[in-house]
């Protein structure tokens, strides 16, 4: 029980900066206050609030379980590519938004879409789209916290409870702090992440009498493969690196980019994000696949149904291997970890740092909070009609029924249908990120363009969302190609239904929803009228 | 020259990034990384440092002045 009181103890210190960012506010009912923190945050600020924005409970509990059954390709797989992408991304994309943002007083990415290609039902399109895949994350932020509370406290706070807790805690520092209060929670949060893994670390590396004696000996064992990278193939791991230019088409991300104070604290954001990514995957991948050496009863349980799965899967009913990848899924082994070599306090503080992980949800609730007071609500009128304050006041009205909403579904569906969201959501996002690019870069390209991306995005998500969900997933075959395949072509599988998701020719969805989202924005720009010269001067300068 | 330079940079290491020389290694570092993590979280480092290159050659600082001039324009017209 010690471990929840020094969560929920950690939860009370949450709630009290988010309360103590409203009382810094307090007076100004300003949308760009409320919103954007008047964009005014400074350098450390900016730096790990956006970090931590992108930080979701994967970062911990599902890095970690990824690695204990697929090994140390993990890192390389979503860590290292990161690293790399997203600082890009921001240092390309972000850092001209932001001066735009500036200039034009934008607020949100449809904002600054519906000024440069002169449209305006195509930028609600737009947000409907951008809405509908993020509504998810904020579903199983929820989920995760009332499962983490619940295996923390050993079973005494019940799922809906420590759901409802979580989702009340967000809610209540969304609600009062807006930005400023969010940005700063999520700087408090990502720096338990960074203490996290170090801490995590040493106190299992401790615990297990040191990583030599344990690595060596996996190295020995039929285990080897996982200090390897064999269990992915290279197609896979190379489609992976797409996935990363998801995350400046998330709107919390871009908004986010709104928040900086000067165009400089950017500086900093770009070059250490790559360290602080290295400094949390890093211990959390190793600690995953070092657990594979831990003698605990549910560790055993997850190898033994790894083991039955890949030997007598291939015989077995597609409920039945659903079931055994139930067992095997290895997202507690970080908090197992904890529970064996841990001192219960200790555990305790561990805890909150996982629970800042799950909580990442903040930043998706107040940015679909900002996107429907701006792109809806003001855009048809409402802030015309009743003035800045009412907005304001919307948008806090939208946060509670958009967390009650997320809360209530929480309760009732089942996790899986969300994670397969969040899995194609990622591509998803991905697939829109050609919009900013061309909005930004391409004095050529046009609201058609734009129109096509956003329509092949919604279709293509749907589309592999019901393929996996209508083929069921093949047993992993040791030796042997597992894969679905429908239709071949040079050798090549066109599509296929692999164990863990969806192939085409070998590669991940997300490639070809990138390369032919960038096709469409470039044929359908091509063919299509372009904006006036005003606006084109406003983005690009030359002749008005 | 210095723009094309930073941009073959960039090319370089994400094509380091697909390391398949280390794909079935399971050699230790230090005795207990794997070298193909250990490779990864030098690639990171790797990364930072080109993240220092970008901003300290290539720094979008037209931006800045864009914004000081909008806001001079925005002052002046008040």
């Amino acid at each position: 029980m010690i471990p929840a009181i020094v969560v929920f103890l950690y939860l009370a210190a949450v709630l009290y900066i988010g309360i103590f960012a409203f009382r810094r506010a307090r007076g100004k009912e300003e949308a760009e206050d409320y919103f954007l923190a008047s964009r005014s945050l400074g350098p450390f600020v900016f730096l790990f609030s956006l970090f931590g924005t992108n930080m979701t409970a994967f970062a911990i509990l599902g890095s970690s379980g990824h690695a204990f059954t697929n090994g140390i390709v993990t890192f390389g797989l979503m860590a290292s590519s990161s690293g790399l992408v997203i600082p890009l991304t921001i240092f390309l994309v972000g850092t001209r938004v932001w001066a735009l943002g500036k200039k034009y007083g934008f607020m949100t990415p449809v904002q600054m879409f519906r000024d440069r290609w002169e449209c305006s039902h195509i930028g609600t399109l737009i947000f409907v789209v951008q809405a509908a895949m993020l509504v998810p994350y904020i579903i199983i932020g929820i989920m995760g916290g009332g499962t983490t509370l619940y295996t923390i406290s050993g079973g005494a706070v019940p799922f809906w409870f420590g759901g409802a807790i979580v989702a009340m805690v967000v809610m209540s520092y969304v609600f009062f702090g807006g930005m400023r209060g969010t940005a700063w929670v999520n700087t408090f949060q990502t720096v338990l992440f960074l203490a996290f893994g170090a801490v995590a670390l040493i106190v299992i590396g401790y615990g297990m009498g040191g990583f030599r004696a344990a690595a060596q000996a996996m190295q020995a064992s039929p285990l080897a493969p996982l200090l390897t990278r064999e269990r992915i193939s290279p197609y896979y791991f190379f489609s992976y690196t797409f996935i990363p230019l998801s995350a400046i088409a998330f709107p919390h991300i871009l908004i986010f980019c709104l928040t900086a104070r000067k165009i400089t604290q950017f500086k900093k954001t770009v070059i250490f994000y790559p360290i602080c990514i290295l400094a949390i995957w890093l211990p959390c991948v190793f600690l995953g696949v070092m657990a594979n050496r831990v003698t605990m009863p549910q560790i055993q349980e997850k190898q033994e149904a790894r083991r039955v799965l890949a030997t007598q899967g291939k015989a077995m009913q597609p409920e039945q291997r659903d079931e055994l990848r139930d067992k095997l899924a290895g997202d507690d082994v970080i908090m197992l970890l904890l529970q064996r070599y841990a001192p219960l306090w200790l555990a305790g503080l561990l805890g909150a740092g996982i629970m800042a992980a799950v909580m990442a949800s903040d930043s998706q609730i107040l940015a679909l909070s900002t996107m429907f007071t701006e792109d809806v609500f003001a855009f048809y009128g409402g802030k015309t009609r009743f003035g800045e304050s009412v907005q304001v006041q919307t948008g806090r009205i939208f946060i509670i029924l958009i967390t009650l909403f997320a809360y209530v579904i929480a309760l009732q569906a089942p996790e899986t249908i969300f994670e397969l969201a969040i899995q194609y959501a990622f591509s998803g996002f991905a697939a829109l990120s050609p919009l900013l690019i061309a909005a930004l870069f391409w004095r050529g390209s046009t609201k058609w363009g734009a129109l096509a991306v956003t329509l092949w995005t919604a279709a293509s998500v749907i589309a592999v969302a019901a393929f996996q969900s209508s083929v069921p997933a093949p047993a992993p075959t040791p030796g042997a190609n597992p894969n679905i395949i429908f239709g071949t072509l040079g050798g090549f599988e066109v599509l296929s239904r692999t164990p863990g998701g969806t192939a085409v020719f070998g590669f991940m969805p997300v490639v070809p929803m990138v390369l032919i989202s960038t096709l469409l924005m470039v044929v359908v720009s091509l063919a299509t009228k372009k904006p006036a010269q005003t606006t084109i001067a406003k983005y690009f300068g030359g002749h008005k | 020259m210095k723009r094309i330079l930073l941009v073959v940079a960039v090319v370089a290491l994400y094509i380091l990034h697909q390391d398949i020389w280390f794909w079935r290694s399971s050699h230790l570092v230090f005795g207990f990384i794997p070298i193909g993590l250990f490779y990864h979280g030098c690639f990171s480092v790797a990364a930072a440092l080109l993240m220092w290159l970008l901003v300290t050659f290539a720094w979008p600082s037209h931006l800045e002045q864009e914004v000081e001039e909008a806001e001079r324009e925005e002052g002046g017209a008040r």
